[in-house]
């Protein structure tokens, strides 16, 4: 089955459902020839639609309900997956995942956010649609550490709209939870590669993305806060997120622009939800090459350059006058 | 000159029913309690009422003032922004930055100095309000990091007033990115077994409380401060009810294990000097006399 068509993809749907159409018919060489050519159009105008995607459509690319999920990943390129559960405080959080892998015959750690999807409704809510709560962050801490320990690499992937804003999580304390992955992520002591491959959703997404490289997906996002929520209270009219979406240079290549993050992953025609094996083979190099190139690295070096990466964030926008 | 000014209301406050910035007039009607307080006395009491203790927010200045000793050097003052995404909402945030410096006279919404507090030699950082809501851009972080690297360097206590709506959305991830960059500095100073205390005032929300204000060894709060990490408006929104009575205020953190001490105005300076002493903060040293300065040169020299 095609995956859901977005907004702006509606000249894609329209030829979907021709096709449709047809493929209800007896099949004949003709009809089985006009479908084939309705889907050399409808890939000709998606290559055309995604070679100049605005910001706002990369916000719902990037949000797409079938969008790769960390398992996802894991499940093409990592072998032996053991998950992991639980902060040892709380609960288990199941917004973020956390594993032990095999990634080209080397243990890792892989942690993540899920937001379900993929999956049905029953499933969003079980992962709480990504939004994760102190627990989450904890736990995520607790598997760190465990990396950190047994001198094992982590690949952490992004994907989250934001940590949960509930009564729940404000008790007990997202906001230490977040503060204090930051402070020790920055220091522990193994190789860290980040792939932000969905929504980065501010704090939410930043509590488990401190490493040694920053991947970014070609169609992911990465922002302090979401457009609607920054149309809300700048322009008081959440109905300007479009323009807020703009403004927000939340973009895979204007992040790297400003140095936020190192390297873009490209994805397939159509983003990474109209083919995962394609969307993972395309991770596969970089996610190779960004490992390696951080594991030659001695610790007091590696953790030297994190710091002066994290410390060197926003000198772009500073002078003294 | 109006002889009684209503305690105007800060723009963009995270807590609109509690107008309390220090306000300017002869006059002052308390929020708290109503009663009209002469401001003289208000500024004499640190910006507390005298009659309910209930905190006006103060400006970083006035911050520094209730704190330190006496005189302090104030660094990293000419540090700006240069509006690194091109930013514009209703109006470009190069006008807002413009605007909000000539009314200030700050340049961004942090100082940070060097002085003492009871006799210690401290670095601190304190927040202003007033810059576009306290928010932290890349400015305020570049500030803070240097303040941590600072302490770092002079082995010295570190202190952050905080008061801010949270990242600066007008600097998009760059400002998000401060978060990491201040927690990664503060992981240096904690494995060099520095004191950092963290002082959280009305309000502290968003990108700066899930950063440096809760990282503090010890956390210090004003009474009935707002603190949270995701605003209540959000919060009323996403469980579509009406928020408890003192929710996500200092005294509901005190009482979830997310703050040490929760303390008045009045009392700040000595908590954090006791503090700091626990912490083997060193007095500084005393300024010698000529003449023993004199003797102890020549002692040096064989
Ligand atoms: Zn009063």
């Amino acid at each position: 089955m095609p995956p859901d068509t977005l907004e702006f993809e509606e000249p894609i749907a329209v030829l979907l459902k021709e096709v449709e159409a047809l493929s209800m018919l007896p099949q004949t060489p003709e009809r089985q020839q006009s479908i084939e050519g309705l889907y050399r159009r409808i890939e000709s105008i998606r290559a055309d639609l995604y070679a100049r995607l605005t910001p706002w459509q990369r916000v719902l690319v990037a949000r797409h309900p079938q969008r790769p999920t960390v398992l996802d990943y894991v499940d093409r390129l990592f072998t032996d997956f053991t998950e992991i559960s639980g902060d040892r405080r709380f609960a288990d959080d199941h917004a973020i995942v956390a594993g032990f892998a095999r990634y080209k015959d080397e243990h890792v750690l892989v942690v993540g956010h899920h937001k379900g999807s993929g999956g049905d409704t029953k499933q969003k809510v079980y992962r709480n649609f990504g939004y994760a709560k102190p627990e989450g962050y904890r736990k995520a801490l607790r598997a760190l550490k465990l990396a950190e320990k047994f001198g094992r690499p982590v690949v952490a992937f992004i994907d989250t709209p934001a940590a949960y804003p509930g009564v729940e999580s404000e008790e007990r304390g997202i906001s230490e939870a977040i503060a204090y992955n930051l402070r020790e992520m920055a220091a522990l002591d193994t190789p860290i590669v980040v792939v932000v491959h969905g929504e980065g959703g501010s704090g939410g997404a930043l509590g488990i993305a401190i490493g040694d490289r920053i991947l970014m997906h070609e169609f992911a996002i990465y922002s302090v806060i979401p457009p609607e929520g920054c149309a809300a209270i700048l322009w008081r009219d959440s109905g300007r997120k479009v323009q807020a979406a703009e403004a927000l240079k939340l973009t895979a290549p204007d992040l790297l622009g400003f140095g936020v993050i190192d390297e873009i992953v490209p994805e397939p025609t159509g983003g990474a939800h109209t083919n995962h094996e394609l969307a993972a083979a395309l991770l596969d190099g970089p996610l190779q090459r960004a490992l390696s190139s951080v594991g030659a690295l001695d610790s007091v070096t590696r953790l030297e350059a994190r710091y002066q990466k994290f410390r060197a964030m926003g000198s772009v926008g500073i002078a003294e006058s | 000159m109006a002889w009684f000014k209503k305690a105007r209301k800060p723009i963009a406050s995270s807590s609109p029913d509690k107008p309390s910035r220090v306000p300017e007039g002869l006059w002052v009607k308390c929020p708290g309690c109503s009663q009209i307080i002469y401001n003289k006395d208000l500024e004499r009491n640190l910006g507390v009422c005298p009659k309910c203790a209930h905190h006006f927010r103060i400006g970083a200045v006035e911050r520094l003032r209730t704190l330190l000793d006496g005189e302090w050097e104030e660094h990293f003052k000419d540090l700006t922004s240069t509006d690194p995404l091109e930013f514009t909402d209703t109006k470009p945030y190069r006008d807002r930055l413009r605007v909000t410096k000539k009314n200030t006279g700050m340049k961004d919404a942090v100082v940070v100095a060097t002085g003492r507090l009871d006799g210690l030699d401290v670095v601190i950082a304190a927040m202003e309000y007033a810059f576009i809501g306290g928010s932290m851009g890349v400015v305020v972080g570049e500030k803070i990091a240097r303040a941590v690297e600072m302490a770092l360097e002079r082995r010295e206590p570190l202190i952050i007033v905080s008061c801010s709506g949270g990242a600066r959305m007008m600097e998009g991830a760059l400002s998000l990115m401060q978060m990491a960059k201040v927690s990664a500095a503060l992981a240096r100073l904690d494995r060099a077994r520095l004191p950092f205390v963290s002082v959280l005032t009305d309000p502290t929300t968003g990108g700066v409380t899930a950063s440096f204000a809760m990282l503090g060894d010890v956390n210090l709060a004003e009474p009935k401060a707002l603190i949270g990490f995701a605003g209540p408006r959000v919060i009323e929104q996403t469980i579509r009810q009406k928020l408890p009575e003192g929710f996500q205020r200092s005294e509901f953190l005190l009482e979830h294990g997310m703050l040490d001490l929760v303390v008045d105005r009045r009392d700040m300076k000595a908590t954090i000097a006791r503090t700091l002493r626990f912490m083997r903060a060193e007095p500084a040293p005393v300024p010698e006399a000529p003449m023993a300065a004199a003797a102890a040169v020549d002692s040096d020299q064989p």
